[in-house]
This record gives structure tokens, C-alpha cells and sequence, in this order.
């Protein structure tokens, strides 16, 4: 039976306000942590897009898209989780406003 | 034998080359045996030449020796070629032989500078230009050797660099010389213009044919080059640069400034002596321009205190004798007073230094005294030449030369009384100036203990010059001493013998006695005013107007001061007034607006991560704003 059809808009309302959750946290939170959090809510706000768009043309594309955007994710969090331990032994605090000294 | 002549201006050049690449790297040994060798080869080349040339003198008393042709355009050629008469000979063996001398001297001066391979490098590259400057046989080869020197001297007084003031005289002594320089290749492009040749002996042989004696066109090129001579020599008013040229290492001083470069004025007015014996209103303006500058200088002289300014004052004085000579006719009187003054005053100079070196480096006289007994063969070289500038009778060189130039002003048709009277006064001074130098630094109490006393490098040197400034004058014994003229009449082969009048009622032998008697006079006021009484000249700087006299004779008449009101400021005015013009103000608006465009970027990077987040977000919806809805 045909599951019961969410309508794209929906989908991309909730991307939407995802989006800007992740934005207003990046912006506004100056622990590390919270900064990464932020950055993933983003990437998965604009993965739910895609996997909105897709269902709603009914295209494999859309998750294929995820799956990249996932890969990125992961290699996101790796990177930033490294940066994050050497913010912490540099500066024993995880404010990302304490590495600004090198104003670059 | 002749053909070497090309050799003697070459092999310092080459050793200059050697010295400017691999001078840094080589050891002081190395450095002194290229340095003062290839000046030595050179000297002995010139004795050889010489040696061949006066007992067999080629056809007509001269050698021209083209070595390759230099410049050929059209109608105009300049050959690098060297011409060598009697004239030439004397200056070439003269300045190696003096050269020689102070690069042994130098050896030990300046073994503790580091600018060793430097120095040695510029003195090598001076030698090749003055014996260019000396043998070319085109004005224009002649013009590169004197630009040549004045290059050098320009470098050797900005020798220790890292004191501005040394820098200051010597952008002095350029422009000051550059002024006569411009002159010269005006004069320069004249005679080409007028008579198709730069050659000298051509160009002087169609000047006579082809110019009447007191020709406009002649009284031009001979005032033109006389414009230059005066900027090299020296001579009034363009004198200024000389003192202040000091600030160099005193073997500089005794080389350039004293025995040869300052002398290429001279030089040069004898070798056209054709041009300005077709000008005799230019050649009164040579003799009063020397009298003029032998008084003034000689006055100047009086009131300074660092020893080197003396000699500085005493060697623009003696070159305005040599002035005081050409101007009359008394061409060859000249020559002889450039040669006995090459020693004599390369003497001085050197005795000088020794004296400075041994003093902590101290220039003022009156600082010094009692060094006749703690360096006492600097003491008898200076006296020696002190006697010789002075003009000692029989014994010294400078007697017989100032002899025969105050003879030749006085007999000469174009002589006058006038000239001769100042030349005697200028004796009178001399012999006062120099001697108090002698009784104030020599005599009295010691004051500064000596250290670094000359040794063997500096003593050669001063003991060979000292021979040479008492034999120099028995080349030339004037009629009551055996009338043995040897240089006069070797000179007479290149240069014409001096037009005698019906003279007077003075006598060469009167003439001789009066320089005796100024120059005991001199010698006896320097003994009453600086020996016997040491304060004895108190009285007379202590009222207002002795005071004034002596500031104003310090300050060298105020010439200084006149030109800086005249010429410096002005342009200074007017650097500054074009500094700020209109058109450097869009320039100016440019730099300004890309600084301040520069400072708000700079302001951005303020290193805070969310900033630049902000900024992302901001441009993002900025763009998206203008792509959706515009």
C-alpha cells in the first residue's frame, strides 16, 4: 500500500528551520562542541532536503546526495574533533574565541 | 720603448678589476701586493718611458700612440690614443712616482680598516684615470680621466661612509666640481662645433690658423674650459669643496687632494695653452683669479685649526701660484710648481696623518705639541716640507718654483706689478701659516701621548719625499745659481718659453731676495706670535673686530655661507614647493583611499571564528536576497 505521501513542503520547512537552528548555534555558541553540533545540524538540514526533493520526484538521486553528504559528515567530525583536542591542550578551555590571537 | 706609454694607465685599471671582484676575499698580504705592485710597475713603466724618451726624443718632441679608435660617428672621432711630449712625461712620472709613495704609505695607514681591498681598489682605479686624464691626446679621452677622478675623489671622501657628514662632503665636492665639469664639455662641444676636432694638437693648430688672437669665439672656449680647471683646481669661487674634502683618509687627501687631481686644472690649461694665448682677456682673468684665491685661501689658512683644513687652505693657495703662472705665460714656471707642490704637499699630507694616527685621531694643532721629540722623522718631514711650501731659499724646492712664477709675474708682458705683490704677500702668508703649524703641533709641552708612531711603510715614504721637496728645485737653478734650466728646457719642447719685457727696475736676483725676506718675516711672526709667547694672538681675536676678521677668514670669507643663501636654498625651495604640486595629489588621493581600503579589510580579520561565520551568513543571504528578488 502507498505509505501516506508527506508533501515536500513540509519537508523543506523542516530542513529550513533546521538550517537556521545550526546557523544561529554556530553563531552564537562559542564552545567547540556546540560548534561542530551546530555544523552537523546544518549538513543533516540540507541532507533532509535532498531526501525531500528526491521523494517528491520520485529520483534516487536525492539519496545519493545523503550518502555524500554523510561521507562529509564523518570526515567533518574527524577533522574537527582533532582541531578540538588541540585547542584544548593549546588553551585548556574549548572557546573558539581564545584562538583568535593569531587573528587569521 | 714608447709604445709601453699604453701600459701605464692599464695596469692599475686591471688591478682596480681585480681588486672590485676578489679584493673581499683575498688576504691583507695578497691585497697590499696588488694594491701598491701594480702602482709600482706602472711607476717603473713611466721611469722607462721617460728614460727613453729624453735622451732620444721622437721627431718633433712627441709620441702619439692610437690604441684602437673609440667612437666614429659621421665627422666625429675620438681615438683611445696617448700622446707623450715633454709636458706629459713630467705629470706621468710625477704622479706614479708620488702615487707610488702614498699606496706604500697606505699600506700601514689603513691596515686596521676594514675597507682595506676597498680602498686600495679606488686608489688603483684613480691612478688609471689621472694617467689617462694626463696622456690622452683627444679632449674627450681626457674628459673620461677627469670625470675618472672626480668619480674617485667623490668615492674616497665618502670612504668611511657610515658617518653622514663624510657623505655631506663629498656629495659636495661632486657638485661643486660638476658645476666646472659642465662648463667644460659646453667648451668642449664648442671647439668640435667651431673647428671639427677634438684632438688636441690638431684642434690647437687650427685655432691658430683660423682664430685672431682676441676672437669672440676664442674667449669663449678658453673661459669655458677655464670654468672647468677652476671647479677641479679648486679656485676661486668655486674653492668650497676642497676643506670639507678632508673628511677622506688623509693618503686620499695627500694623493688627490693635494698632489695630483686638484693640479689637473692646471694641467689642462697648459695643454690648450694655444687657446688661451688666443684670449688674453681670459688669460688676466687665469692670473687674478690666482692671485685672488692665493690671498684668500692663504688668509683662511691663518685662522683654521684642524691641521688637515691648513693644508687643505695652503694647497688651493699654492694652486692659485700654478693660476698666477699660466695666467702670465709662465707655462712651464707652473709645471715646476706642480711638481716641487706634488712632493712637498703629498709630504705634508703624510706627515700629517702619521701625526693624526699617532694622536688619537686629534686634528686640532692646539690640542697637540712637543712631538718633535716623540716622532721625530715626522717631525724633520714635516719641517722639510713645511720649509719647501714656504719657499726656504737655496735650500727647498718651492723656493726656486714660487721663484720663477713671481719672476715670470713680474717680467711677463702680461704680468703686472699688482700680481707680483700679491704673490710675495701670499708668501708671507704661507711661511706664517705653516710655521705656526709646525711651533704649535712640534714644540711647546706634550699634550696627547703618542701611540701607533710610523714605522718602516710611513717612514719610507716621507723620508724619499723629503729628499725630493729640498732636489726637486736643483732641476730648475736660476740664473745666479749656474742658470742650469733642465726641466724649464725640456718643458720649452711642448709648452712656449716664457715672452720676457723689457723689465724694470727689478732684477730676478731682487725678486728672489724679496721672497726671502717675506718669508723670514712670516717665519719670524710665526716664531714672536706662536712660540715665544703662546697667547701672544689673544689680544687680537679678543676685540670685536679681530674677531670678526678671524670668524670670517674660518669660515673661508663666508663663501659657505653666500652659497647656501643663493643656490642651495633655492633649490631646496623649490624641491619642496614641487614635492607638493597638484598633479602628486590624485597620486597621493590613490595611496590614500587603497591605506584606508587596506585598514577597514585589516579590521575584519579579527581572528573570531563566529565573525567570520557571521560574515559567510550575512554575504549568503545578501546574494541570495539579490538573485531572488532582483
Amino acid at each position: 500500500m502507498r505509505m501516506p505521501t508527506i508533501p515536500m513542503q513540509h519537508g523543506l520547512l523542516l530542513a529550513g528551520i533546521l538550517f537556521a537552528l545550526g546557523t544561529i548555534g554556530l553563531l552564537v555558541r562559542r564552545n567547540l562542541v556546540f560548534t561542530l553540533m551546530s555544523i552537523e545540524i546544518m549538513l543533516n538540514a540540507a541532507g533532509l532536503a535532498f531526501i525531500a526533493a528526491g521523494a517528491h520526484w520520485v529520483q534516487a538521486d536525492g539519496q545519493v546526495m545523503f550518502l555524500f553528504i554523510l561521507a562529509l559528515a564523518a570526515s567533518e567530525v574527524s577533522v574537527g574533533l582533532a582541531l578540538l583536542l588541540r585547542l584544548y591542550h593549546q588553551h585548556g578551555v574549548l572557546d573558539t574565541d581564545s584562538a583568535s590571537e593569531m587573528r587569521g | 720603448m714608447l709604445q709601453l706609454t699604453g701600459v701605464i694607465p692599464a695596469i692599475p685599471f686591471f688591478s682596480f678589476l681585480l681588486l672590485a671582484v676578489f679584493g673581499p676575499r683575498m688576504a691583507r698580504k695578497a691585497l697590499s701586493f696588488i694594491g701598491v705592485g701594480s702602482i709600482a710597475a706602472s711607476t717603473i713603466i713611466s721611469a722607462i718611458v721617460t728614460a727613453a724618451f729624453i735622451p732620444g726624443p721622437p721627431s718633433g718632441w712627441a709620441y702619439d700612440q692610437v690604441i684602437w679608435r673609440w667612437i666614429s660617428v659621421s665627422s666625429f672621432q675620438a681615438d683611445i690614443g696617448f700622446y707623450l711630449d715633454a709636458l706629459s712625461v713630467v705629470m706621468v712620472l710625477v704622479i706614479t712616482f708620488v702615487a707610488f709613495l702614498i699606496h706604500l704609505y697606505s699600506t700601514e695607514y689603513m691596515e686596521g680598516d676594514e675597507g682595506y681591498s676597498r680602498f686600495f681598489a679606488y686608489m688603483n682605479l684613480f691612478v688609471a684615470s689621472m694617467v689617462t686624464l694626463v696622456l690622452a691626446d683627444n679632449l674627450l679621452l681626457l674628459y673620461l680621466g677627469w670625470e675618472g677622478v672626480g668619480l674617485c675623489s667623490y668615492l674616497l671622501i665618502g670612504f668611511w661612509y657610515t658617518d653622514p657628514a663624510n657623505g655631506r662632503a663629498a656629495r659636495k665636492a661632486f657638485i661643486v666640481t660638476r658645476v666646472g665639469d659642465t662648463s667644460m664639455v659646453i667648451g668642449l662641444f664648442l671647439i668640435f662645433q667651431r673647428l671639427g676636432t677634438l684632438n688636441i694638437q690638431d684642434l690647437m693648430h687650427r685655432a691658430a690658423q683660423q682664430w685672431p688672437v682676441g676672437a669672440a669665439v676664442a674667449i669663449a672656449a678658453a673661459a669655458l674650459l677655464l670654468g672647468g680647471a677652476v671647479g677641479k683646481s679648486a679656485q676661486l669661487p668655486l674653492q668650497t669643496w676642497l676643506p670639507d674634502a678632508m673628511a677622506g683618509p688623509t693618503p686620499t687627501s695627500a694623493l688627490i687632494h693635494a698632489a695630483t687631481m686638484v693640479t689637473a686644472g692646471v694641467y689642462l690649461i697648459a695643454r690648450t695653452h694655444v687657446l688661451f694665448s688666443l684670449a688674453p682677456p681670459v688669460m688676466l682673468a687665469v692670473a687674478v683669479i690666482g692671485a685672488a684665491t692665493l690671498l684668500l685661501a692663504g688668509c683662511s689658512a691663518l685662522t683654521q685649526r684642524d691641521i688637515k683644513r691648513v693644508l687643505a687652505y695652503s694647497t688651493i693657495s699654492q694652486i692659485g701660484y700654478m693660476f698666477l703662472a699660466l695666467g702670465v705665460g709662465a707655462w712651464s714656471a707652473a709645471i715646476f710648481h706642480f711638481m716641487t707642490h706634488a712632493f712637498f704637499k703629498a709630504l705634508l699630507f703624510l706627515a700629517a696623518g702619521a701625526v693624526i694616527q699617532a694622536q688619537h685621531e686629534e686634528h686640532d694643532i692646539f690640542k697637540m705639541g712637543g712631538l718633535r721629540r716623540m716622532i721625530p722623522i715626522t717631525f724633520w718631514a714635516f719641517l722639510i716640507s713645511g720649509c719647501a711650501l714656504a719657499g726656504l731659499p737655496i735650500i727647498t724646492a718651492g723656493f726656486y718654483s714660487k721663484g720663477m712664477i713671481l719672476w715670470g709675474a713680474w717680467s711677463s708682458p702680461q704680468g703686472a706689478p699688482a700680481l707680483w705683490i700679491a704673490g710675495l704677500v701670499g708668501v708671507l702668508l704661507t711661511s706664517l701659516y705653516i710655521f705656526r703649524v709646525i711651533f704649535v703641533a712640534f714644540f711647546g709641552e706634550a699634550q696627547i701621548p703618542v701611540e701607533h708612531p710610523p714605522r718602516l711603510a710611513k717612514n719610507l715614504p716621507m723620508i724619499v719625499l723629503s729628499v725630493l721637496s729640498i732636489a726637486a728645485g736643483w732641476l730648475n737653478l736660476p740664473p745666479y745659481l749656474g742658470n742650469k734650466l733642465w726641466l724649464d728646457d725640456l718643458l720649452h719642447t711642448s709648452l712656449p718659453a716664457l715672452a720676457e719685457k723689457p723689465v724694470g727696475w727689478l732684477t730676478e736676483g731682487w725678486s728672489e731676495g724679496s721672497i726671502t725676506a717675506a718669508f723670514v718675516l712670516g717665519l719670524f711672526l710665526a716664531y714672536e706670535l706662536y712660540l715665544r709667547h703662546r697667547d701672544a694672538t689673544r689680544p687680537l681675536t679678543e676685540n670685536a673686530l679681530g674677531r670678526a676678521i678671524h670668524e670670517f677668514w674660518y669660515a673661508d670669507w663666508g663663501f659657505d655661507f653666500l652659497y647656501d643663501k643663493l643656490f642651495v636654498a633655492p633649490v631646496v625651495w623649490f624641491a619642496q614647493v614641487d614635492k607638493r604640486d597638484f598633479i602628486d595629489k590624485f597620486y597621493d588621493g590613490l595611496a590614500g583611499l587603497s591605506r584606508a581600503c587596506y585598514r577597514a579589510l585589516s579590521a575584519t580579520e579579527s581572528g573570531r571564528m563566529r565573525w567570520y561565520a557571521a560574515s559567510i551568513v550575512g554575504g549568503t543571504v545578501v546574494f541570495i536576497f539579490i538573485v531572488l528578488i532582483l
